[in-house]
């Protein structure tokens, strides 16, 4: 076996019992470490993509590999060097935080004693230190997920995978646990699967689009940029009086229309709407109009622009 | 500690020692479902049918074992996701089973120590018959875990999970022939009592026990009966269980 370094993703393609389809030829390859952010709508085949990858589910045909190790073949040792908090996954009513932390290390093999440490060490780092005895289903949302995170982090894991590991927390608990993210990314592979856009922007490293099962679009974000011509947005009220030469104009289904276009333009047309005192907002691409454009733009009306140049 | 104890360690920690320290009510329904079916028997019965029914309870306590493991981690699994954490982990499916095998057993061991305090008391047999009761006790125990095991993964709603362990305990400890002996039973009905394992294991413990009597070589066909379904569990547990999923 030679150490590649990367993660890789053949042609993986998932079809459930029933005929479902949840992934659909899915390639890439990307380094192993820093932090994945998959993106998609519900259903996209996230969860499905965080699984197989995490040696949880089989996939139908393709091949997934990482560091060189085949997520079917070499799974047991692969076990040995990943963490898995999947989707939906809690924390056990009548364990403490820190029994949590350290039954879960016991899994992993390490010794009794040494897990209780590595479990108190762990509350710390995560801001749990005054809640590590209380027991687990008197705790918060937002801290039990902080004590998932902190299973995560005591164990040496070097390829860790959290599906949704910050739905249904408050704002203020999100932002914690995106410091704790970042802090794991640091030295270590994080595949995360988000719903919300503004994560995997302010985390990841890199960033895989999903829709309906395909890989539309990965990399970073100037990579994703790429995929816009136009690199600035403009949002204006439907029905605002807009002369755009040059850009796209997107009708959002929201009562808004957005129009992505170029930084001159941009400026030229806030200019006019400053004088018509329309209601507007303008801003660099966002990951939130990258994937609105390539995903969202599917269900929504594109009417291209484009200044005709005079000979 | 080595590693595998280690992880075995934790499966009873998780299912056992943390859950008895903080709900110790789960323990009261362990010990009370096995005596108090004794209970009624002894009071019916009026006494003659005690040491069949104390024979019964250590039968029971063994089966319900492997029943409560199927709700137990069909809970862990469905609910908290842990058997996901735990797949994701070094740790091997028959390690992971394993520990919470145990677990079970450490949950039994009031009702099965009381059980055997008036086995000893009020039962008087040989050696060898309390080796063969044992010897059926761990038939049992494994059969009903491979069961439980292998019910558990394929489990997909804690509700549907624990309508299985409730259908399991009711034919296999309440309707068959395990507190009472198979005599009982009017033919032709008592036909349809063999097709629960735990009547063979039952009528073995009750021959033991001397209740009633039967040719040498109806017994040695129960134990055959019994191996076979324990052997047949045991490879249905270990080939069927799904621990990644397909």
């Amino acid at each position: 076996m030679t150490r590649t370094g990367e993660i890789t993703c053949e042609g993986i393609t998932k079809v459930y019992a029933g005929g479902k389809t949840a992934l659909s030829t899915v390639n890439f390859s990307i380094p192993a470490h820093g932090i994945f952010a998959v993106i998609g709508r519900n259903g996209a085949g996230k969860t499905t993509l965080a699984r197989i990858l995490s040696t949880l589910l089989e996939p139908s045909s393709g091949r997934a590999s990482i560091d060189g190790l085949d997520v079917m073949l070499d799974a047991k040792v692969l076990r040995e060097r990943m963490a898995v908090v999947p989707q939906e996954g809690r924390t056990v009513a009548w364990m403490t935080p820190v029994q949590t932390v350290t039954t879960y290390l016991m899994w992993r093999g390490v010794g009794y004693k040494e897990s209780v440490r590595k479990a108190e060490e762990a509350m710390a780092q995560v801001g749990l230190e005054g809640q590590a005895n209380r027991l687990n289903r008197t705790l918060s949302g937002g801290m039990k997920r902080k004590v998932l995170v902190a299973m995560v982090l005591a164990s040496d894991a070097e390829f860790i995978f959290l599906d949704e590991p910050s739905t249904g927390l408050d704002p203020i608990s999100r932002q914690e646990l995106w410091r704790l993210l970042i802090e794991l990314g640091k030295d270590r592979f994080v595949l995360l699967t988000t719903h919300y856009l503004e994560e995997a922007e302010r985390v990841a490293d890199r960033i895989g689009i999903l829709n309906e099962g395909r890989l539309i679009a990965s990399g970073n974000m100037e990579e994703l940029r790429g995929h816009l011509k136009h690199q600035y947005s403009l949002k204006v009220p439907e029905g605002a009086n807009l002369l755009v030469k040059e850009g796209e104009k997107i009708t959002l289904g929201n009562g808004q229309v957005q129009v992505l276009t170029t930084r001159d333009e941009a400026l030229e047309l806030s200019k006019d709407l400053i004088q018509a005192k329309t209601q507007f907002s303008v801003n660099p691409v966002t990951l939130d109009d990258i994937f609105t454009y390539m995903v969202g733009a599917m269900d929504a009306e594109v009417t291209e622009f484009k200044e005709v140049e005079e000979e | 500690m080595s590693r595998l104890s280690s992880q075995i360690f934790a499966s009873i920690l998780v299912n056992a020692i943390y859950e008895m320290r903080n709900y110790p009510a789960v323990l009261l329904i362990t010990v009370l479902s096995p005596l108090s079916f004794l209970t009624l028997i002894f009071f019916i019965s009026g006494g003659t049918l005690l040491a069949v029914g104390i024979v019964g309870g250590l039968i029971m306590s063994m089966f319900s074992a492997g029943t409560s493991l199927q709700a137990d981690l069909s809970h862990l699994k469905n609910d908290f996701k842990l058997q996901d954490m735990v797949v994701g982990s070094p740790t091997k499916a028959s390690v992971y089973v394993a520990g919470m095998a145990i677990s079970e057993l450490i949950y039994a061991s009031p009702a099965l120590a009381i059980l055997s305090i008036l086995f000893a008391l009020f039962v008087h047999v040989e050696l060898v018959a309390v080796l063969g009761i044992v010897t059926v006790m761990l038939m049992m125990f494994l059969m009903s875990i491979s069961l439980g095991f292998a019910l558990a993964t394929f489990s997909s709603d804690i509700v549907q999970s624990f309508a299985f362990t409730r259908l399991l305990s009711l034919l296999f400890t309440t309707l068959a022939p395990v507190y009472y002996p198979i005599t009982y039973i009017p033919l032709p009905w008592r036909y349809f009592a063999y097709l629960s394992p735990t009547t063979y294991a039952a009528q073995i413990g009750h021959v033991l026990v001397g209740f009633y009597e039967i040719p040498r070589n109806q017994l040695m066909i129960d134990w055959a009966i019994l191996i076979i379904l324990t052997a047949l569990f045991l490879w249905i547990g270990m080939k069927k269980a799904r621990w990644r999923e397909k």
